[in-house]
């Protein structure tokens, strides 16, 4: 993507097209030959599970829309024939429905590796915000995806978070109505967010290969988070990285098909297998697992405009990450204190998680405010810090002199564990 | 690695087509469940036989049933219709096969072959050029006439004039007893 | 020293994913604190789960005898009844068993609705024409569907076992509102529905004992059943692709190990 390769193909017909559209060229530079770090570890392979993850969504929900009706009488029950009389259909429903859950599993993991190496830092800024938006898209998506099957869940969620936009002065009521095509969720939200489900899916697969592109220029990132310097640093992605990745996906499909197979209403609600029913909120209404954090931090903020602007502050602060991070050492590996707070980051995200999972109730509502104001702290306050005053640790020559003396230390000092 | 790989080819080799047959299988396996999905699903499955009540069909009518999404054409003919249809040598017909789901499919077009009980013929109502429905008791033979691109059936559905390729297809189909039909 | 930082960083980030999904799947746990949930050892529990034919075919004659008069199954089709992994009735059985339905939908000629009897094709008629009828001959509380309802109540099978066998008399301090009645495994204690079933009141032709608790087990099953239809199927597939994936990772491994044996990394 970055330039031509000229490489030059023995196959007559590849040469030919070659020379008409460089597709072969392109790919061969970009998918097989490009120079990798020999040193990934397993939390790069994240990247090509979430490829695969964007793909089984996007199959199993084209199959799923061949046989589901977007309309407040029958789309439940389009939902359970496509469960009881579609060929595989409840393969299908139980595939896409889990593998959301997989893809914000995997999306996580992949930004909280950015986090802790530094993948975000410059030239990486525009990869990362790239990233941020794909982030912000599946919420939208997923969101939206949780709407069709019209259960209790689907109606209350809708109308919650819809009513997030209500908190806007003066305009707001106006958006909300705009939203919903009438006064309540209704036939015509459930129609336009069926349409725009479908739609947001292949915006996606767009910004994503702006996401490859943008990662191609510089490069991959690694554990050192050193510049390769020779050629002695880096493999071909092929057949290095496109077997190991392989592997890796292949155990992310194990942990998936356990879920899909064994456990397939354990990430969903038990509520959303009621219809939707505009008279009866349920007594406790929790959005999907992946949004909990969010939904804690919107609810740790007494107040209705306070709370919206800190949950989209939440994501928006990602955007501006790679100039709060002063620090001039890229991974985490090298930053004893940064480490620190990291995994102080990771807790207090977890921590809002349970939170969000439960009614704001008694302690529940200050450890939420803690760990709210942890977050933002931790980007706003924190990282800007750390870079002034932490004293980072040496950094290696190389990425070839990072992993020579691994072994040599290994088996000299086993005890150093 | 050239080298590395050199000193034991065989081992190397295996594993390398082991891991990309199970790749190839895998991937195989996981796209059945994608086409098979668009197959006629249980419920519409479920449908396809009906049973039909033909009492009140007097002899010279037709009533016409869906089944299976398309129509079903049932006619009781008259003493003349049958005669008509008997009268026709087979070897004159452009389709000299009966087209029945319940017979070979190299029996000839008689009209024994076309009908169970003489008087009742059953038949799916879909011209075997391009789909449309014939109208009934119309053109040259008396039988059905396809206002589409006029094809002519005689009064036993059999293709006698036109571009129709077959004979009216005869679905597979019995009696319950002796009001009531079952087709599928 | 970069692999074991390696180590810890992929076992504390797996914590971390464990920790929310644990989380996310035990929400609304606190409301339950009053009420009791009855385990049973269910057959299609586990992996290798699969339905007992002979429970599910007294589940459904426990249905059919008694919860139908009210509760309604929409979603679930008669014919179901002889389908694979279900309570798997013979093909004569299940015509008769639709035969002895009257399905009012057909319209004749001049347009009025005609009673016929069911088919296989057809799903179980409701008891009731619209939920205004249903909550007018129940006291104004709407007996809920069956379709779906072991899937749509924590606990599931559980649930619907704790509350047919839930019922007793309410304790001395509590006051009970008009019609309702005191239920242990309901929430707030307090249901509508009056005791459906007790010992002896479906008779059982395979020798099976006619107590309440095994009423309670063989009509949960069956509902369980009919919320989840695809179970033996689902467990099935589970197992053969799992096993491949296994087989397919170990392969990979090999194949990985192999090609980067000779790379520094």
């Amino acid at each position: 993507m970055s330039g031509h390769s000229s490489y030059e193909f023995q196959n007559g017909f590849l040469r030919w097209l070659d020379s008409r559209l460089p597709l072969p060229s392109m790919l061969k530079g970009q998918a097989m030959d490009f120079p990798t770090p020999k040193n990934l570890n397993y939390f790069w392979t994240f990247g090509g599970i979430l490829l695969l993850c964007l793909v089984v969504q996007i199959v199993s929900g084209i199959v799923l829309a061949m046989h589901y009706t977007p309309h407040v009488d029958m789309a439940f029950n389009s939902v359970e024939h496509i469960m009881r009389d579609v060929n595989y259909g409840w393969l299908i429903r139980y595939m896409h429905a889990n593998g959301a859950s997989m893809f914000f599993i995997a999306v996580y993991i992949h930004m909280l590796r950015g986090l802790y190496y530094g993948s975000y830092k410059a030239p990486r800024e525009v990869l990362w915000i790239i990233g941020v938006l794909i982030f912000l898209i599946m919420m939208a998506t997923a969101f939206m995806g949780y709407v069709l099957p019209w259960g209790q869940m689907s109606f209350w969620g809708a109308t919650v978070i819809t009513n997030l936009f209500s908190a806007i002065p003066i305009v707001g009521k106006g958006i909300v109505e705009w939203l919903w095509g009438g006064f309540a969720v209704g036939n015509p939200t459930l129609n336009r967010f069926f349409s725009l489900h479908f739609l947001l899916p292949f915006v996606l697969a767009g910004v994503v290969i702006l996401h490859i592109w943008a990662l191609h220029v510089p490069g991959n990132n690694n554990p050192t988070g050193i510049d390769p310097k020779s050629p002695k640093d880096t493999v071909p992605f092929h057949p290095y990285y496109t077997v190991k990745d392989g592997f890796a996906i292949v155990l992310f499909l194990i942990f998936f098909a356990v879920w899909l197979f064994y456990y397939p209403n354990a990430l969903g609600h038990t509520d959303n297998y009621i219809p939707a029913n505009p008279l009866v909120t349920p007594s406790h209404i929790v959005p999907e697992w992946y949004f909990l954090p969010f939904y804690a931090i919107l609810r740790a903020i007494p107040s209705k405009l306070g709370g919206v602007i800190a949950m989209f502050g939440a994501i928006a602060v990602l955007f501006i990450l790679p100039w709060l991070d002063t620090s001039r050492v890229r991974s985490g590996s090298f930053r004893p204190l940064f480490k620190v707070f990291f995994w102080l980051f990771v807790f207090a995200g977890v921590v809002l998680g349970y939170c969000g999972s439960q009614p704001p109730e008694g302690s529940l509502v200050l450890i939420a405010r803690v760990a709210t104001a942890y977050y933002f702290l931790f980007f706003l306050l924190i990282l800007p810090l750390l870079g002034i005053f932490e004293k980072t640790k040496p950094l290696p020559a190389s990425i070839s002199e990072s992993v020579l003396p691994k072994k040599k230390a290994a088996t000299a000092e086993p005890a150093q564990a | 690695m050239a080298t590395a790989a050199s000193s034991e080819p065989t081992r190397r080799d295996f594993l390398y087509i082991a891991t990309g047959t199970a790749a190839v299988v895998g991937a195989a396996s996981a796209v059945w469940p994608f086409i098979d999905q668009m197959n006629p699903d249980a419920s519409v499955q479920a449908l396809a036989t009906i049973e039909v009540n033909i009492g009140a069909v007097e002899e010279g009518q037709s009533i016409t049933v869906l089944w299976r999404g398309k129509p079903v054409f049932i006619r009781h003919r008259t003493a003349k219709e049958i005669e008509e249809a008997r009268a026709v040598p087979v070897d004159q017909l452009p389709d000299p096969t009966a087209e029945n789901a319940a017979l070979p499919a190299d029996a000839p077009a008689t009209d024994e072959n076309r009908a169970i009980k003489p008087e009742w013929l059953v038949m799916i109502g879909v011209c075997t050029h391009l789909g449309c429905v014939p109208l009934g008791q119309q053109g040259d033979f008396g039988g059905w006439f396809c206002p589409c691109h006029g094809s002519h059936y005689d009064t036993a559905g059999r293709i006698r004039k036109g571009p129709a390729p077959r004979n009216l297809d005869v679905p597979i189909y019995s009696y319950v007893n002796d009001t009531t039909l079952r087709v599928g | 020293m970069r692999n074991f930082q390696m180590k810890r960083v992929t076992l504390a980030a797996l914590t971390a994913i464990f920790a929310t999904g644990l989380v996310s799947i035990s929400p609304a746990r606190a409301a339950e604190a009053e009420t009791e949930m009855k385990h049973v050892d269910w057959t299609f529990d586990g992996p290798f789960g699969h339905f007992d034919r002979a429970q599910l075919q007294r589940g459904f004659k426990v249905y059919q005898e008694v919860c139908s008069a009210c509760h309604s199954m929409n979603l679930v089709a008669i014919r179901t009844l002889g389908q694979e992994g279900g309570p798997e009735f013979t093909e004569a059985e299940v015509k008769a068993i639709a035969a002895t339905y009257t399905i009012s939908k057909d319209i004749d000629e001049n347009g009025d609705v005609i009673d016929r009897p069911g088919k296989p094709s057809d799903h179980f008629p409701a008891p009731f024409a619209n939920e205004n009828a249903a909550r007018a001959s129940n006291g104004g509380a709407l007996p809920p569907d069956f379709s779906v309802l072991a899937k749509a109540r924590h606990g599931n099978a559980d649930y619907i076992y704790s509350i047919v066998t839930g019922y007793e008399e309410p304790p001395a301090d509590m006051t009970m509102r008009t019609g309702m009645h005191y239920n242990t495994a309901f929430h707030g204690n307090q249901i509508a529905m009056a005791q459906p079933i007790d010992d002896g009141a479906v008779t059982y032709d395979d020798g099976t004992e006619e107590t309440l608790d095994q009423y309670a087990q063989d009509v949960a099953a069956f509902l369980y059943w009919t919320a989840e239809p695809k179970l033996e199927a689902r467990n099935r597939t589970g197992f053969k692709v799992i096993l491949f994936l296994i087989l397919f990772a170990g392969l990979l491994y090999f194949t990985k190990k192999k090609l980067w044996r000779d790379v520094e990394h």
